[in-house]
């Protein structure tokens, strides 16, 4: 009982707080919601940058082609060897008739080349695609060892190269975000510390009159709490419109048909609650931080 | 067993200086005891380890039971439940009326508003302020805001109050005023009160035992009503 009464009167004095020092808080407020939308931002930009790192991942294959003289045998295990690499996710044969059907419905010259030759000039492919493209380089040595495999081959260079872009771009992101997420939380912890200081009689007179630490704690606890998720309204109505307008501007695509956005729903959903949760935490973080370090109790 | 046992007790300032040095002293309960001594003799900071403002650098003081210089900062306020303290600048929060001041003490503590009215009513009316309960501090003289300090010392019952020169701020009508309130919660409900002050009329009027401080060390113990002014001087 009592530790509830001490948990309600907590939260009413850090309503009342926040209201009482008005400028203060707007000035919290405002400062979180500034920093918590260039979260947003960067937490969108990397989100995004995932889905076209992943998009492009799916791309990826290696392309296999066996020898002229290769066997059925030989196929068949090589076949049944790819089930057992573990970076293999998928696979699919096509030998070199199916091959000469398919080139020959693509034109007429096309059809009358192939007719003309006597023999198939074609060969058998396997067209793999994999679970993790970081170790494609050694999935690709690995087949490359079969003796009548004529050659493997997945976009050296190309591929290698924009999958480590977009790594570095993530990562980037990703630390932006970190920082951002501290400059919001040492934000809080001032304003928290100027209310403390503000409310020093009270605090003072608190303690001589035998509150317990818990009981003068909580409600700046509570404060930053409230600091915090007011402070993330703005970047969550941001992001709400903000990115459905960005959407349905480029009709889902961003300068070309490579680049393709994630979905509003329920991405921003997502974010608009990670938002919250951010304020929320760093809010009641940063208070507790300046209480511990201004309160000497 | 005595309230207050305070033995071979030293305290060292950080800045080397010794406030306090060696002091013996016990306080019974039920007693009212004046603590007087010039400026920078150490009463204060006496005082002040009674309630544990200051921690004593070696030696014991227990208060109640409680030994204040093992006492840790997060259980600091089980002693302070213990005790009601009046200062000379009263620490009354101003945006608060009479009422809410006297209640704010115990709010703190976590207590029903069901049984915190009552108590905060016979405090008032113990201190006479019973008709100013919805005035603010700044609506009050003097003398009517130290009378409200007092009842916020007092509301919770306290088995010890600790006054740190309470008439330092008043002129001398007032002060008597306010001492014969503090003698009337003494005899009413047996609380024992240590006074700090500089008022030696007063002291000498009220007749009651007298600690004399000097230089940090307790230099004279005065028996009950055997304090004289001209004798000390």
């Amino acid at each position: 009982m009592k530790a509830i009464r001490i948990l309600t009167r907590g939260i009413r004095d850090a309503f009342k707080s926040v209201f009482r020092n008005f400028s203060l808080s707007t000035a919290a407020i405002t400062c979180s919601s500034i920093t918590l939308i260039l979260v947003a931002v960067a937490m969108v930009i990397s989100y995004n940058v995932k889905n076209i790192t992943s998009d492009l991942e799916r791309e990826l294959t290696i392309v296999v082609y066996l020898k002229e003289d290769r066997t059925e045998d030989q196929v068949q295990k090589l076949l049944k060897d790819l089930e057992t690499m573990p970076n293999v996710e998928d696979k699919v044969y096509k030998n070199k008739e199916e091959w000469k059907l398919e080139m020959k419905s693509y034109s007429d010259t096309f059809s009358q080349a192939l007719d003309f030759l006597e023999t198939n000039p074609l060969l058998d492919s396997i067209t793999i695609t994999v679970k993790d493209v970081n170790h494609l380089k050694e999935t690709t040595e690995q087949i490359k060892k079969y003796d009548f495999v004529s050659s493997a081959d997945y976009g050296e260079g190309m591929a290698e190269n924009l999958v480590a872009v977009f790594n570095v771009v993530e990562k980037v992101t990703i630390i932006i975000v970190v920082a951002l997420i501290l400059v919001t939380a040492f934000l809080i912890g001032n304003t928290i510390k100027l209310t403390i200081f503000s409310r020093r009689g009270e605090i003072d007179i608190m303690r001589l009159v035998g509150a317990s630490n818990i009981s003068i704690r909580l409600p700046f606890i509570f404060e930053g709490l409230i600091l915090g998720i007011l402070g993330s309204i703005i970047p969550i109505l941001v992001t709400i419109y903000g990115y459905i307008l960005l959407y349905d501007h480029f009709n889902g695509y961003l300068f070309t048909q490579i680049i393709r956005l994630v979905e509003p729903f329920n991405f921003i959903l997502y974010v608009s609650g990670a938002l919250a949760i951010i304020g929320a935490i760093i809010g009641m973080f940063g208070s507790y931080r300046a209480v511990r370090r201004y309160l000497k109790i | 067993m005595n309230l207050i046992e305070v033995k071979n007790c030293y305290k060292v300032y950080n800045n080397g200086v010794t406030a306090v040095a060696d002091f013996n002293v016990s306080i019974e309960r039920g007693e009212f005891v004046f603590v007087i001594g010039a400026s920078g003799s150490g009463k204060s900071t006496f005082i002040k380890m009674l309630y544990r403002e200051e921690r004593p650098t070696s030696g014991r003081v227990d208060v109640g039971g409680i030994n204040v210089a093992r006492l840790r900062n997060s259980k600091v306020y089980k002693l302070r439940r213990k005790i009601g303290i009046v200062f000379q600048d009263f620490k009354l929060l101003p945006k608060l009326t009479v009422y809410e001041n006297v209640a704010f003490a115990l709010e703190a503590i976590g207590m029903h508003t069901k049984e915190i009215r009552p108590k905060v009513i016979k405090a008032l009316e113990n201190v006479g302020l019973k008709d100013k309960a919805r005035s603010f501090p700044n609506q009050l003289s003097g003398g009517e805001q130290q009378r409200v300090c007092i009842a916020r010392a007092i509301v919770n019952n306290p088995k010890l109050l600790i006054c740190d020169e309470p008439t330092g701020n008043l002129d001398p009508d007032i002060s008597n005023e306010i001492v014969n309130i503090l003698e009337k919660i003494n005899k009413d409900s047996g609380t024992t009160i240590i006074m700090a002050t500089h008022d030696r009329e007063i002291v000498e009027r009220m007749k009651k035992r007298v600690l004399l401080i000097d230089n940090g060390v307790l230099a004279k113990d005065y028996a009950k009503g055997s304090y004289k002014v001209h004798e000390s001087n």
